[in-house]
């Protein structure tokens, strides 16, 4: 597989907690044998919670140089305190570690150098084996910087395991939000899937990301999930974005989502003869389907 | 006294648990925090106005004075400027506002002017007093609107309550600098316990007082229960899951509406809250 033949589908919501990430285990259990998963919510990744990884590599990832100033040589002379614009040093002149940007301000100003750019690893990412084939997640370290650059490195080392294992998609779980950490999981991707809620907030935020993903000019597809809490809501969100964002699908509430986390399954892998869940599955199904179709690679 | 609310995961209830307390106590003002998709005043009869412009500052280039030496683009960590043959090119939304290059360029030639990356907005009715912060669709920053937010919180008001964004990054901790008490709103699944234990992680770090709220109580498991027993971490409060709880969510009707009895919760909540302060 060429790398640049390699597909790439993000899956974002705007609002939190709407379901985006059960339905991507779902669907990436449906495409197992045809895409690389990706956890790109790198502050709350959850995925391998589901897929419990038999094995997995752990590398360390770098973000922003840090500062840090020498005690020894500094004189306190206060250049950077007023120097730095996100409040990062201390009165007593430490670098606060969870405040500091990276940007090199006071290290470049300090008149007797004794301020040094350190490389600071920000997080760690990991490439795991597991039932549905590779999961390639991340973990921010508390409190950190870099969740886009991040990101960013999730997606190209899921890229690379894609064509090493001759996959020809990657399923990327994004972020909820619009801000960098979404960007970064959507820049350059095919398509966008994104599941909302059919709640006021759910429609507020699914604006948002809409007119996120207008200017990015990338096609999106909608998933209205647990549409049945208020179908007046739901027939607005058809009604209102449809022509520029199809409506997929609309799935119903139903308890086995939260059961199927507790079991480490996606609904997707749960036996059962319940018919409501049956239903669910099909429709899973027929989205993992529709992804493969709208990308050209239903062969 | 300064409450800020925070989850982790999304969607776990920061807000309906933000303006439930927020409508319900005394004398409060409301900052919504969560600048990507702030969603309070769905739930607030109430209009806003708007505050102020969030802004950062962006360089400017004084083609007078430059020499085309490339030192700032050369130092910018964020690779906002790029020297080309006959300019240096600003990408704007890469710059973090720093200042770094408007100090180090030799000539003199850079100054600085405000970019308008969101907007902040204010709102009162009644006993209620209401902030929350916009980030323009397309940007990639809300630090720096969270920490512009934050500076309309009222000396006045004898409670400030914050609704966070989701997650424990940058923004979260942005949000969460300086408040007396940090509310954890836990869902009890295993995503939910997963994410609240990344976010009691960084408070740790952080050295923040705090507690958790369950929220959704009965849609799960018990672990998040038993973690916070083992954990010694204070259970302020539990809020039942129940459909009619959400679909009156959905219509922006907030759980103290549906379950009134909560107001007298929310005081010895408080009360507990203060004794740990």
């Amino acid at each position: 597989m060429n790398e640049g033949d390699i597909r790439q589908v993000t899956v974002i919501s705007g609002k939190g907690g709407t379901g985006k990430s059960t339905i991507i285990a779902s669907i990436a259990a449906c495409l197992k044998d045809k895409a690389i998963l990706a956890d790109a919510d790198v502050d709350a990744a959850d995925l391998y919670l589901l897929f419990e990884p038999e094995q997995s590599e752990g590398f360390d990832f770098y973000g922003l140089r840090k500062a840090k100033i020498n005690q020894e040589l500094c004189t306190e002379c206060g250049i950077c305190l007023e120097t730095c614009r996100f409040e990062a040093i201390s009165k007593d002149f430490e670098v606060i570690q969870t405040r500091c940007e990276g940007c090199a301000a006071c290290h470049h100003l300090c008149p007797i150098s004794a301020i040094d750019m350190l490389d600071n690893v920000s997080g760690k990412y990991f490439i795991s084996d597991t039932r549905i084939g590779k999961l390639v997640h991340a973990k921010l370290h508390p409190g950190e910087e870099s969740s886009g650059l991040l990101v960013a490195e999730v997606r190209k080392v899921a890229k690379q395991t894609a064509e090493n294992q001759n996959r020809d998609l990657v399923l990327i779980d994004g972020s909820p939000g619009i801000g960098c950490p979404v960007i970064s999981s959507l820049v350059g991707v095919d398509m966008a899937i994104i599941v909302t809620e059919p709640t006021l907030s759910g429609y507020h935020d699914l604006d948002r990301i809409l007119q996120l993903l207008e200017q990015f000019k990338i096609p999106g597809y909608i998933v209205i999930n647990r549409y049945d809490i208020n179908e007046e809501i739901a027939q607005k969100i058809e009604s209102d974005f449809e022509n520029t964002f199809p409506i997929v699908t609309k799935i119903p509430y139903n308890p086995i989502f939260v059961q199927a986390m507790i079991e480490k399954k996606s609904v997707l892998e749960v036996e059962t003869e319940d018919k409501d869940v049956l239903q669910i599955k099909k429709m899973i199904i027929e989205l993992s389907n529709f992804i493969l179709k709208k990308l050209k690679l239903d062969d | 006294m300064e409450i800020a609310i925070v989850s982790g995961k999304g969607g776990t209830g920061k807000t309906s648990l933000a303006v439930s307390l927020a409508q319900t106590l005394e004398d409060v003002q409301l900052i919504d925090a969560d600048v990507d998709e702030p969603n309070c005043s769905i739930f607030l009869d109430m209009d806003t106005e708007h505050k102020a412009n969030a802004e950062i500052p962006v360089p400017v280039i004084n083609y007078d004075l430059c020499t085309l030496c490339g030192i700032c683009s050369a130092n910018c960590e964020y690779n906002a400027l790029m020297r080309v043959p006959d300019q240096i090119l600003l990408f704007d939304k890469m710059c973090h506002g720093c200042g770094l290059c408007s100090k180090i360029c030799p000539e003199n030639a850079i100054t600085e002017t405000p970019r308008t990356i969101g907007k902040i907005l204010q709102g009162e009715k009644g006993n209620l007093l209401f902030n929350y912060g916009k980030m323009d669709v397309g940007e990639e920053l809300s630090t720096p609107i969270i920490s512009q937010l934050k500076q309309h919180i009222s000396k006045e008001r004898k409670i400030v309550i914050i609704d966070a964004p989701p997650g424990s990054a940058c923004p979260m901790v942005e949000t969460i600098a300086d408040v007396d008490y940090v509310i954890v709103v836990g869902e009890p699944t295993p995503f939910g316990l997963s994410d609240m234990k990344i976010v009691i992680e960084t408070l740790r770090i952080l050295n923040m007082k705090f507690g958790i709220v369950i929220n959704k109580d009965g849609i799960g498991d018990k672990e998040m229960e038993q973690f916070c027993i083992d954990e010694k971490i204070p259970i302020l409060l539990k809020i039942p899951f129940s459909l009619e709880i959400a679909r009156n969510y959905s219509k922006g009707v907030p759980f103290i509406k549906i379950l009134p009895e909560m107001a007298a919760k929310f005081e010895s909540m408080l009360a507990k809250i203060k004794e740990e302060i």
